[in-house]
């Protein structure tokens, strides 16, 4: 004879006080559980306990960062276009009278270092999902990944894993994958960072909100079956610091299917163009959970869920399990009782599952019963919005005065014409710089037929009406600069992703952004934390663009060490038409134009990629940043594109001019030849990495014309080459000569030598 | 014959998309009744000599599985199960 388990109710909850609950494994305080008693005047449930758990976890309750993150919107420049920012799944962009755009990263890291395919995959279909939540479709995905060193044994394993299920879900999907970034840096060995962009389009009058407004609206969840996916996942894998036992504890992780995905996405849009829904709200990390008393407390309602009817994929599975489970593919909908029907006939039609969960109430209180036995009686807002908020302690690293004294500036530097050119093949080869296609090339650019620019160029674009209106978006973040001064660093990811969007031509408007760091109870860590975002709350004011939304991801640390901080930042920009674009490369029918390089070039080699590649040096301060300078350069390339003045323009960055020569001339295999100006080294001419840089080529015939708008709009200019098309080389007067083909055998040899092929 | 079969299976509580997909085809062949369907793999290891299971088992782990995500069993084949 089995023996019946009794159900933890609230009946049951209130009668044995006494009961001792696993409040601590669960990642509570001592504290919160009794503030989760107090709120209730009982002990919790079960079921009320991992909801309380999952929603006050890091990653739910942003209660180490929420302090700080408030300045992205105290600070915020105003802007006429923002139509949803923080706090909404996705922030939303009006880019013309009748289209908007929104867009968002997220973060997949944890999930992705123990089953990298997977994680990755799903980290992908959890993103599209946010933005799908807007009333947008999807139509494009980036990915800024970072990986450990690139030759340690356990790198392998997590590149091919996480690029292929990045690969694998979004090109099912039929999303372009238009940009993003690789990095390897032996700081992400136990703590890759796998974040992802979503971009989507949605007409300015179908904008959703989550809210679950009406009483009496029926609650109804859309898609993919439950099972015991990534159950505790949030709160055991989000908030717990990886160490030796996480590999055998193997927690289950979520396996997402993209086909049904595909049908979610296009049921919910046929919903939202027949006016079928009031609210609506994706099925992400807290599954059930999250969505239930975010949607309740966002309307300031109550709701009464009957559980039981909740599709399972496992027919065993307890109340606990449905609440917390983070199977993929589902959104949640508020539905008017009479549109029900219909609701439910789409859903038919597109092969996913609809199923009528409960109804809004005006209790203020989310009742959820299972079998008859009330399992949760809570106040929504208790969950969503009332979670602990910790101001932590911050503490200025003890390392950081040592490291910034050890600068990169005193480091021996080549000299001669021949060790230069050895450095530049060298640097070309590096793993961070040497070219990405064998990741790029195993996703798909091109599906939809509307990507106008992808990798390797700065920014990816996309046309969005047969007008030539588009977007072009770009994503950066440097660790090593955020490590040495974490309020520049960010400002130097911002500043990055703004430019690379401005030589496109396009004009940068918003912003998002997701935030990599440690563990936040260690004050150091919460230091660098608390500076970059103040320094990228204070470069948006300075650049006039606002933060619409982003992510943080806290715990990447292994042991006691954390990663590097690591803010990416993505930047949206607008064209008027595509058409009109730069691209970074020089073309064969651009032989003879006139080369400039513009900004200023000082000895700038501190966190820089020649002084990690060529002496494993990290120290000293980043470049300086200047994002009024910035801001003039953009209007400047954006006026030079409108008048047709530039036949490329690339941004400079990591490596410095020597790299993006390299960039610009092998992309269409033309040659250039530049020569060092009088007050410049060769050196630091090719290699210092000061910022606020482009180089771009101009046909002769414009070239007075392209000056004096450089002179009006005072940015430095200095004309340093030709394009040079029957040379086939990289040429720097009175130095040296590199053939293309040897340029590109060492840019293009790096990745398949380290990643394609069978293991040895 | 010393032959080493080992099964991997998607863990119970893993989403099976290729099952999912055979379920949802069943009905449109006229098959009704069937609620479940999970899709594994089969490995057949032939040993020079004796079969190891200890060594087939290592292999099942280090390659032939992914033990984040699947389980395997292994099996020595009988002889009668070999000749059809």
């Amino acid at each position: 004879m089995t023996q019946q388990i009794t159900l933890d109710s609230v009946e049951h909850a209130a009668a044995t006080p006494e009961v001792v609950q696993p409040y601590a494994e669960l990642g509570l305080r001592e504290e919160e559980y009794l503030n989760i008693r107090e709120i209730l005047g009982r002990r919790p449930t079960q079921s009320e306990l991992a909801m309380y758990s999952i929603m006050w976890s890091e990653h739910c309750s942003y209660k180490s960062s929420k302090v700080h993150l408030r300045q992205f919107a105290q600070k915020q420049p105003p802007s006429d276009r923002l139509l949803a920012g923080i706090g909404e799944n996705a922030g939303v962009v009006r880019v013309s009278d009748t289209l908007a755009v929104t867009f968002k990263i997220e973060s997949h890291n944890h999930p992705s270092f123990v089953e990298p395919h997977q994680g990755a995959a799903t980290g992908v279909g959890g993103i599209v999902r946010d933005i799908l939540a807007m009333g947008a479709r999807p139509i494009a995905v980036m990915d800024p990944l970072r990986f450990g060193a690139p030759d340690h044994p356990d790198t392998r394993r997590v590149v091919t894993g996480v690029v292929a299920g990045i690969s694998q879900y979004g090109n099912s999907l039929g999303l372009p994958n238009i940009g993003g970034e690789v990095v390897f840096d032996p700081c992400y060995q136990g703590n890759p960072l796998v974040n992802a962009l979503c971009v989507g389009v949605l007409p300015v009058e179908r904008l959703q909100r989550k809210a679950a407004a009406g009483v009496g609206n029926v609650v109804v969840l859309l898609g993919a079956k439950t099972g015991r996916d990534g159950i505790g996942g949030v709160s055991v894998l989000a908030s717990a610091t990886f160490d030796e036992t996480s590999q055998q504890r193997r927690p289950s992780v979520q396996v997402g299917d993209p086909f049904t995905e595909k049908l979610l996405i296009e049921a919910c849009l046929e919903l939202y163009e027949a006016n079928l829904v009031v609210g609506i709200q994706d099925l992400g990390g807290a599954g059930l959970t999250c969505a239930l008393s975010e949607t309740a407390a966002a309307a300031g309602t109550g709701m009464r869920i009957y559980l039981e009817r909740v599709p399972l994929r496992e027919p065993s599975m307890e109340p606990h399990e449905i609440l917390a489970s983070e199977s993929q593919e589902r959104m949640l909908l508020i539905v008017e009782p009479d549109k029900l029907e219909t609701v439910l006939e789409v859903a038919r039609k597109w092969g996913v599952l609809a199923t009528a969960l409960g109804e809004v109430t005006d209790t203020g209180r989310l009742v959820i019963t299972w079998h008859g036995q009330t399992v949760v009686d809570v106040p929504p807002s208790s969950l969503a919005d009332d979670g602990p908020v910790y101001n932590r302690p911050l503490q200025r690293p003890s390392d950081l005065a040592l490291l910034e004294a050890d600068r990169a500036e005193t480091l021996p530097r080549p000299t001669t014409p021949e060790e230069l050119r050895a450095t530049v093949l060298r640097m070309a080869a590096s793993p961070n710089l040497a070219d990405k296609t064998w990741v790029t090339e195993q996703y798909d650019h091109y599906v939809m037929g509307n990507t106008v620019l992808a990798q390797p160029e700065d920014a990816g674009m996309l046309r969005l009406e047969d007008s030539g209106l588009g977007i072009a978006l770009s994503c950066d973040g440097n660790g090593r600069y955020t490590r040495l001064d974490p309020y520049n660093g960010a400002r130097l990811a911002l500043a990055e992703a703004y430019r690379n969007v401005a030589v496109t031509g396009a004009t940068p408007v918003a912003v998002t952004n997701c935030l990599n760091f440690g563990d936040p109870e260690d004050p150091a860590v919460m230091w660098q934390f608390a500076e970059a975002v103040r320094g990228l709350a204070d470069g948006c004011a300075e650049l006039g663009i606002p933060v619409t939304g982003g992510n943080v991801s806290f715990y990447n640390q292994t042991g006691s060490v954390a990663i590097h901080p690591t803010p990416i930042v993505g930047v949206l920009g607008v064209i008027d038409d595509v058409r009109t674009r730069v691209p970074m490369g020089f073309a064969e029918s651009t032989d003879g134009h006139v080369v400039f390089l513009l900004g200023r070039t000082q000895l700038e080699l501190s966190g820089g990629e020649w002084a990690w590649v060529t002496h494993g040096h990290l120290g000293g301060k980043p470049p300086a940043v200047d994002l009024a300078h910035e801001r003039r350069l953009a209007t400047l390339l954006s006026q030079a594109r409108t008048r047709r003045l530039l036949s490329a323009a690339h941004d400079l960055s990591e490596g410095g001019l020597a790299q993006a020569l390299t960039e610009s001339t092998l992309r269409r295999g033309v040659g250039v030849r530049v020569s060092v100006p009088a007050d410049l080294d060769a050196f630091t001419f090719l290699f210092s990495e000061s910022t606020g840089r482009v180089l771009v080529s101009v046909p002769e015939e414009r070239v007075a014309e392209f000056t004096a708008l450089c002179d009006q709009h005072e940015v430095p200019h200095t004309r340093i080459g030709v394009v040079d098309a029957s040379s086939g080389a990289l040429t720097v007067e009175g130095q040296f000569t590199i053939p293309l083909d040897e340029l590109r055998r060492a840019y293009s040899g790096t990745l398949p030598a380290l990643f394609s092929g069978t293991t040895t | 014959m010393a032959r080493v079969v080992v099964d991997v299976m998607l863990k119970p509580e893993i989403l099976d998309p290729q099952g999912e997909a055979i379920v949802n085809a069943l009905p449109r062949l006229g098959v009704t009744g069937v609620s479940s369907v999970r899709v594994g793999k089969r490995i057949e290891i032939e040993f020079d000599g004796e079969p190891d299971l200890d060594q087939a088992r290592e292999i099942a782990d280090k390659l032939l599985a992914n033990p984040v995500i699947e389980d395997f069993t292994v099996r020595v084949e009988q002889e009668e199960s070999v000749q059809p």
